[in-house]
């Protein structure tokens, strides 16, 4: 963006300057930080310099500044400076989350100088990790994960601050403490919820559908005139809200998971069916020529060469699928269920405000989805170790 | 059927319509309706055979049984004359502006659908415009954006509604967000790749040119990124518009394909739920196939395709 200098390489590469964006956000946060001090921090605060009420955040406040002030002179960087700007933001946004809980509704504009204050130093700390490279793959795959993290934690931070700071009412969002005392206050129900949904209606849905769509498409690929006309007939129930047919599954095989795993089975078929058949045209003519040298059989051929080969493929409807599944399953519970289910409890509890009880179900589902994804991945990653996005 | 691969030796006169898409297609369509009247005799035959029972006609003729279980008011599974006959009741034989017109339903969930769809391709190229542009939200934000969608966010729809409806939003707009949420990730996933689909020879000629970054966007990854958008719109509508229907779910049934789906299943409707359902269909091939136009027409302007 900026014209850079033409390099001659003669730098002192122990003061390296800061980039526009890190520049501007640690200047400002620098004199939001100095000048909030002269800020009322809570509505109730009759002094202006409402900070000496608050000790806590008085302390994060002052170690924000002694770790802005050299890193914005370039004293302080490198590793050194992230793991000063990490702990900092994480001590600050603690001072804030604890002082708002007493207080809701409360806050004043130092309060929320604060948050930007905090926020600029997560956001440095987030861009300083990004611009880090580790030597050891350990450390680099755990710096690949705690970047995302900290964006999450981040997002989870401002949520409760501004959800307990605007006193915003627990009927439209509550705050993710709320959420968490509710997770910790009935794992029964949320238990019973999941078994329900996820054990019966999602596993035994997903493997049928996934398992026929695999068969399927390994019969249909040993007859091309049906491959022909499967094909754009599949590609195009792929597009289809197949979702709709949660009503008649319902009607069909009941109110209890059969009628879940029905839905799940029809909505996991066709993009397995799909990617299979895609998968199984993968393998080229020369190494079908060269199994063909070696005698091969269709058997032999088919289970040494092209279903390896269809792999990557397979495991992208796989994953595909573990989304779609869950998704088929809580919304045929909207549509009837006896009274476990985790999309009867979103339905009902929504129905009665509880809105924390909501948002458990929901962080069950998302965690359940995404250790489902993620254990796909693994497996993948174990399965299809030979193929380049995998080998790096 | 201009497959200019070796034909196979015809021996049939049907042979050379059977080589090409559209026979192998017409057959397999042929093979689903007669499943579907199979599987609506099949389904159907024990409710007839009870009212056989309780109307005193033990010995009905098997001709009469079929036919019989293919004009149920309430079948199991109405045959698909039964849904063609409803379907072109509810469209042709009705005010536009009737309650009972499925055009009705059928335009108000495409209008939250296109809303949403719009709204989400918006966002999604904006995100991959900053994603691909800022080291830190590819680092941060991308991660996130792909574990977003292993979250069953269908599963907040009712709550997204109703919460919005409380603080008194209303109308087309929260069913246009769910759409929006659905349809965002894959125009996201699909732009960040097309953006970078530029090789690397092809940046360095714009940096030599002194292009700033803006404008590399705009002459160089924009167009590059156009097949990748148009793939991925098509995802988009179609999760957009399941996006919609779902939405229409909490809100009481009151209007929208998902509507009749759902007063289909409180009362037993089934023929309605059926025409429902593939008047989505339609809907969803007709959004799709409407892409794949603009994107013939818009890769032909561009020179990408002959």
């Amino acid at each position: 963006m900026s014209a850079q200098p033409p390099s001659l390489g003669l730098e002192l590469a122990e003061r390296r300057p800061l980039g526009p964006v890190k520049a501007l956000l640690s200047s400002l946060a620098l004199v939001v930080a100095v000048v909030a001090t002269m800020l009322p921090v809570t509505a109730s605060d009759t002094l202006q310099l409402g900070l000496f009420r608050h000790p806590l955040l008085a302390i994060s406040a002052l170690a924000a500044v002694i770790v802005l002030a050299p890193y914005r002179l370039r004293f302080l960087q490198g590793p050194q400076a992230t793991f000063a700007l990490v702990a900092v933001s994480y001590v600050m946004a603690f001072a804030l989350v604890r002082l708002i809980a007493g207080v809701p509704g409360q806050a004043a504009s130092g309060y929320w100088a604060y948050v930007f204050v905090a926020w600029a130093v997560a956001w440095l700390s987030v861009e300083e990790m990004a611009a880090l490279t580790p030597r050891g793959t350990v450390w680099k795959r755990l710096l690949a994960l705690a970047i995302p993290l900290t964006f999450g934690a981040w997002l989870l931070i401002l949520w409760q601050v501004l959800v307990v700071g605007f006193a915003v009412p627990k009927v439209l969002l509550p705050p993710p403490s709320d959420i968490w005392a509710r997770l910790l206050t009935s794992p029964a129900v949320l238990w019973a919820d999941f078994r329900q949904t996820f054990l019966k209606g999602v596993l035994v849905g997903y493997a049928i559908g996934c398992g026929s769509g695999f068969l399927v498409a390994i019969l249909i690929d040993r007859v091309p005139f049906l491959r022909r006309g499967l094909l754009p007939v599949g590609n195009l129930v792929s597009a289809l809200p197949i979702i709709g047919v949660a009503p008649i599954m319902v009607m069909w095989f009941g109110f209890d998971w059969p009628s879940k795993a029905a839905v799940v089975v029809i909505m996991t078929f066709f993009p397995m069916l799909v990617n299979t058949v895609t998968g199984l045209a993968a393998a080229d003519r020369m190494q079908l020529d060269l199994m063909h040298t070696y005698a091969a059989s269709y058997p032999q051929t088919l289970l040494k060469m092209r279903l390896p080969m269809a792999m990557p493929f397979v495991f992208n409807a796989l994953k595909i699928n573990s989304t779609l599944a869950l998704i088929g399953a809580i919304v045929a519970e909207f549509f009837g269920t006896p009274i476990v289910g985790m999309g009867f409890r979103i339905s009902t509890e929504v129905g009665r405000m509880n809105i924390d009880m909501v948002w458990a179900s929901i962080a069950v589902a998302a965690l359940a989805g995404s250790l489902f994804y993620a254990l796909v991945t693994l497996v993948e990653r174990a399965v299809t170790f030979w193929h380049p996005s995998v080998r790096g | 059927m201009t497959d200019l691969s070796l034909p196979a030796p015809s021996r049939s006169p049907f042979a050379g319509l059977m080589q090409g898409t559209a026979g192998p297609v017409l057959v397999v369509i042929a093979a689903i309706i007669a499943v579907w009247y199979l599987a609506a005799v099949l389904l159907n035959a024990p409710f007839q055979r009870d009212t056989y029972k309780r109307g005193g006609m033990e010995d009905a003729p098997l001709a009469q049984l079929v036919a019989d279980t293919l004009s149920q008011e309430r079948p199991v599974l109405p045959a698909p004359h039964q849904v063609a006959v409803e379907l072109w009741d509810t469209t042709a034989n009705k005010a536009v502006t009737s309650k009972r017109s499925l055009v009705y339903h059928g335009s108000i969930t495409l209008s939250s659908t296109l809303l949403g769809f719009v709204l989400g391709t918006a966002l999604g190229i904006g995100l991959a415009i900053l994603v691909v542009h800022s080291r830190v939200l590819d680092k941060s934000l991308m991660p996130w954006v792909i574990s977003s969608q292993t979250i069953p966010i269908l599963a907040i729809a009712p709550m997204i509604i109703v919460v919005l409806n409380a603080i008194g939003i209303s109308g087309l707009l929260p069913k246009a967000m769910i759409s929006t949420y659905l349809s965002f990730f894959p125009v996201t996933v699909g732009m960040v790749k097309g953006l970078r689909s530029p090789e690397a020879i092809q940046m360095d000629l714009m940096k030599t040119y002194s292009a700033s970054s803006a404008q590399a966007l705009w002459k160089l990854r924009l167009p590059s990124a156009m097949p990748y958008l148009f793939a991925s719109m098509k995802v988009g509508v179609a999760a957009s518009l399941v996006g919609a229907i779902v939405g229409e779910l909490p809100t009481g049934a009151v209007a929208g394909l998902g509507a009749r789906l759902l007063s289909g299943s409180y009362y037993g409707q089934t023929v309605q739920i059926w025409s429902a359902l593939i008047a989505a269909a339609v809907l969803a091939a007709a959004l799709v196939a409407l892409i794949g136009m603009a994107e013939r027409l818009v890769l032909k302007r561009m020179g990408m395709r002959p």
